[in-house]
């Protein structure tokens, strides 16, 4: 156990969560709008790809991360365009999504497995980053995880304080009477699914740039899964999307520490154990279920289409 | 008064296989409030739908203030002037009041100014709302308020009001009367949409009538009888169900003390409820919508089950038997919900009639079914309840809501039930057939059944209720007989005195 050292493992917990922050809030604002998009994994995988690539031919990883959100933005329009417009089955086309978005990522990346991807620099806040071990942990990052935090707090103050947050929340509350009062149901859905789309690619990008860096097939590994379930556990509410992200994030890099420790628990436990106390955690914070249910969707999943 | 507002010329709509709107033409004065008078299925939704830009017409014409006005979305409709209290409330549950208000804007203000408006508005109109609670937890009375100070905050000429009153009590029924009078003599128009005849004839200062999408007739309905205005609407003459030749029985169900908790989260709870109906009886369940009908029926067909004492038939506590189970020993139930809870929508009608007469007809032996058998009883329910259907091997989606509602109620009643409980029998049903499955529900108890009749039209339960309880937020008043009771001593059982208390307060 002396050999961890709690100032690194809280510095690199911001760094383990912030892939599935980004894809959490982005499948958050989908869910929002009444769309199930399980194909958060898919798209991550892509924008894992694209980004990589992107970044390795032109040596700018911030590129690369346009090129991931494009990706994963990309691969959610044949979501959109599947579900809302031909009406397509959302769960299914949703795996199927990710069951492509796999396939289609081991392709591109092909010529790719072994090359290390180029650096991205830290990215101290002045003046914060010098306090003592708080500056450590918090501001000494790269620019991708205070883009994540800001990203959090952008969505919940848009759906709390905006108009187009309101109507987004009306779409996915009860998609019928959004109708009726002349909102563009399918519009707002579309682009509230490549919203979704552009964040998953972004968390993949970090993963293949920032956290691993180099790529490999299949290598953000349900991170994408975890991101959905987030998203229920933290009954839809963005700054419980961060807790939860965090949560599994530091227990991943625990668990990691105490492997490399030698601890004299059987490594297939210590794997495990991320998944089952974030959801076990996230299922205690949700446990009024009335309350919950106050925060679901009510549309969640439903396809929409005008009779008349 | 005499001023044309909107003047609507040769409108017409098709769909697939059926003309909506044929050729219709009226127009609406200024201050006036217009009835729009018909059937389920005569056209009237597409026609306020039209007006209310959802809907482009086919052809024909629609003027406003004499200039030519053709909306192309809601929001088009909203700038003229034209707004619109829906049926199903076009509202969103998990948001409040102020968020619902300002999702039917144009340019809503900010929150704290659009607050202060709604309360202003509220209280001018005798409508007391608080703009910070969640729509979820309004009952269906204050979401009306919530549709209808939407619209008055943009300040309307013509406001379309589809059937207003089907979820209020007859107190809220009036409140509602004295806001629209207060607006007609303000100069706004009225165009409302019922098939509650009574209350057209005090409300409307004229009528025009539709039957199969055309105008049949218009006219003054002060001066016409509920009577001949509902000829004009069904096009024939109309017959009152027959409810002699009764005799009461002993006891047959007995409910004492029956509590349960509601399983959604903006429900209402079930509490301490009473009841006991005699074979041969009718009882009547009136009260506004979301009091607990829908658990009251569950709890007494079995899909809720509770201590075994608290419901008993015959003497023999059932409380703690499933469906199935009360199926066996009499007790049958049609829930509301037609397409989804009594019958499934997707399957034909010979299974929909196999899966809650397997047991009664003997439609499965040893886990098999036995399809033969289960066609004729499919066929025998659309014999006698006159189903309109191509055969019994199509989807229960396909066929009207009132012939699916014929279905459901004559699978029950040919499997000669003991005792029955029936929801909205003859919600969204036309009139003749309201008035056969009135008549069969009548046959049944006649013939020695107890039945149980959940309904928000009360004129439906004094025709065919023999005593008349009512459903207030999970509690059953004490039942008292029909005969006699006036339409005064049923809101105060309805619970409309403690709205009317709310009322004052706000004057």
């Amino acid at each position: 156990m002396g050999a961890i050292d709690p100032l690194v493992l809280l510095a690199s917990l911001m760094v383990a969560s912030t892939p599935i922050l980004l894809a959490a809030i982005g499948e958050m604002v989908v869910e929002k709008a009444g769309v199930l998009n399980l194909g958060v994994e898919g798209m991550m995988i892509t924008g894992a790809v694209c980004g990589f690539v992107i970044a390795v031919n032109t040596g700018s990883p911030t590129i690369g991360f346009v090129a991931a959100a494009a990706g994963g933005a990309g691969l959610s329009v044949l979501f959109a365009l599947l579900t809302q417009y031909l009406l397509s089955n959302q769960v299914a086309t949703g795996l199927a999504l990710t069951l492509f978005g796999l396939g289609l990522s081991a392709l591109i990346g092909q010529g790719y497995v072994g090359i290390k991807a180029p650096a991205t620099g830290d990215l101290p806040i002045p003046l914060l980053a010098d306090i003592p071990i708080l500056g450590r942990i918090l501001f000494q990052h790269d620019l991708m995880v205070y883009l994540s935090i800001a990203l959090i707090a952008g969505v919940w103050a848009t759906l709390k304080y905006t108009r187009f947050g309101l109507i987004l929340r009306a779409v996915g509350e009860n998609h019928d009477a959004a109708h009726a009062l002349g909102y563009k149901v399918v519009h707002i859905r579309f682009l509230a699914i490549l919203f979704g789309g552009a964040c998953a690619g972004l968390g993949g990008a970090y993963i293949s740039l920032i956290r691993v860096p180099q790529w490999t097939e299949g290598m953000t590994a349900g991170a994408g899964w975890i991101a959905l379930a987030i998203v229920v556990f933290a009954s839809w509410k963005p700054w419980r999307v961060l807790i939860g992200a965090y949560l599994f994030g530091g227990i991943t890099v625990l668990q990691l520490n105490l492997q490399a420790a030698g601890l004299k628990i059987p490594v297939e436990y210590l794997s495990m154990s991320p998944y089952l106390i974030t959801i076990l955690v996230l299922v205690i914070i949700s446990a009024d279920r009335s309350r919950a249910a106050l925060n679901a969707p009510a549309s969640l999943g439903r396809s929409f289409h005008t009779s008349h | 008064m005499t001023d044309e507002l909107l003047s609507i010329e040769g409108l017409t709509k098709a769909y697939p296989g059926v003309v909506a709107n044929d050729t219709v033409s009226f127009t609406i004065g200024q201050g006036e409030v217009h009835a729009l008078l018909g059937e389920n299925g005569a056209g009237k939704s597409t026609l306020v739908k039209m007006i209310y830009g959802l809907v482009r017409p086919d052809a024909g014409k629609m003027r406003l203030r004499g200039e030519s006005f053709e909306p192309n979305s809601p929001n088009a409709a909203r700038q003229s002037g034209i707004a619109m209290v829906f049926q199903h409330f076009s509202l969103f549950e998990a948001l409040d009041v102020a968020e619902n208000v300002a999702l039917g804007m144009e340019n809503p203000p900010p929150q704290r100014e659009l607050a202060r408006r709604i309360r202003e508005v509220s209280e001018t109109y005798g409508l007391p709302l608080d703009p910070a609670r969640l729509v979820g937890d309004l009952s269906a009375g204050e979401r009306q308020r919530v549709e209808i100070i939407r619209c008055l905050l943009q300040d309307p000429k013509l406001l379309i009001m589809d059937e207003p009153t089907s979820v209020l009590t007859p107190q809220e029924v009036d409140i509602l009367f004295e806001t629209l009078r207060k607006l007609s003599s303000e100069g706004t128009a009225i165009l409302y949409i019922s098939h509650k005849l009574e209350e057209i004839r005090t409300l409307c200062d004229a009528a025009t009538i539709l039957r199969l999408g055309k105008v049949v007739g218009s006219c003054n309905p002060r001066e016409k009888s509920a009577r001949e205005l509902a000829e004009m609407m069904v096009g024939t003459t109309l017959h009152t169900p027959d409810r002699t030749g009764r005799t009461m029985g002993e006891v047959a169900l007995d409910v004492i003390g029956l509590s349960v908790k509601s399983s959604n989260p903006f429900g209402t709870s079930l509490r301490n409820i009473h009841l006991e109906v005699h074979q041969g009886e009718v009882l009547g369940i009136g009260g506004v919508a979301g009091n607990g009908q829908e658990d009251l029926l569950a709890a007494i067909s079995g899909e809720v089950t509770t201590a075994p004492d608290a419901i008993k038939l015959r003497g023999q506590p059932v409380g703690h038997l499933g469906p199935n189970d009360r199926r066996k020993i009499g007790i049958l139930a049609a829930p509301e919900d037609r397409l989804g809870h009594a019958a499934a929508p997707d399957m034909s009608l010979t299974e929909n009639a196999l899966m809650t007469g397997a047991i009664r007809q003997g439609l499965s032996s040893n886990g098999f079914l036995n399809w033969p058998a289960s066609r004729k009883f499919a066929d025998e329910i659309i014999k006698s309840f006159d189903v309109r259907t191509p055969g019994a091997s199509h989807a229960a989606r396909s066929l009207s809501g009132g012939n699916l509602q014929k279905f459901v109620i004559g699978r029950e009643i040919l499997q000669k039930p003991d005792v029955l409980v029936v929801n909205q029998p003859t919600w969204g049903v036309d009139a003749s057939a309201a008035a056969a499955i009135r008549q069969a529900l009548l046959d049944l108890a006649a013939a020695g059944a107890a039945i149980i009749v959940i309904s928000q039209d009360l004129d439906e339960l004094m025709e065919i209720a023999d005593k008349f309880a009512a459903l207030n937020e999970g509690r059953l008043t004490a039942p008292r007989p029909t005969k006699g009771l006036t339409i005064d001593q049923i809101g105060m059982m309805m619970g409309g005195a403690h709205d009317m208390e709310v009322a004052h307060v706000a004057d």
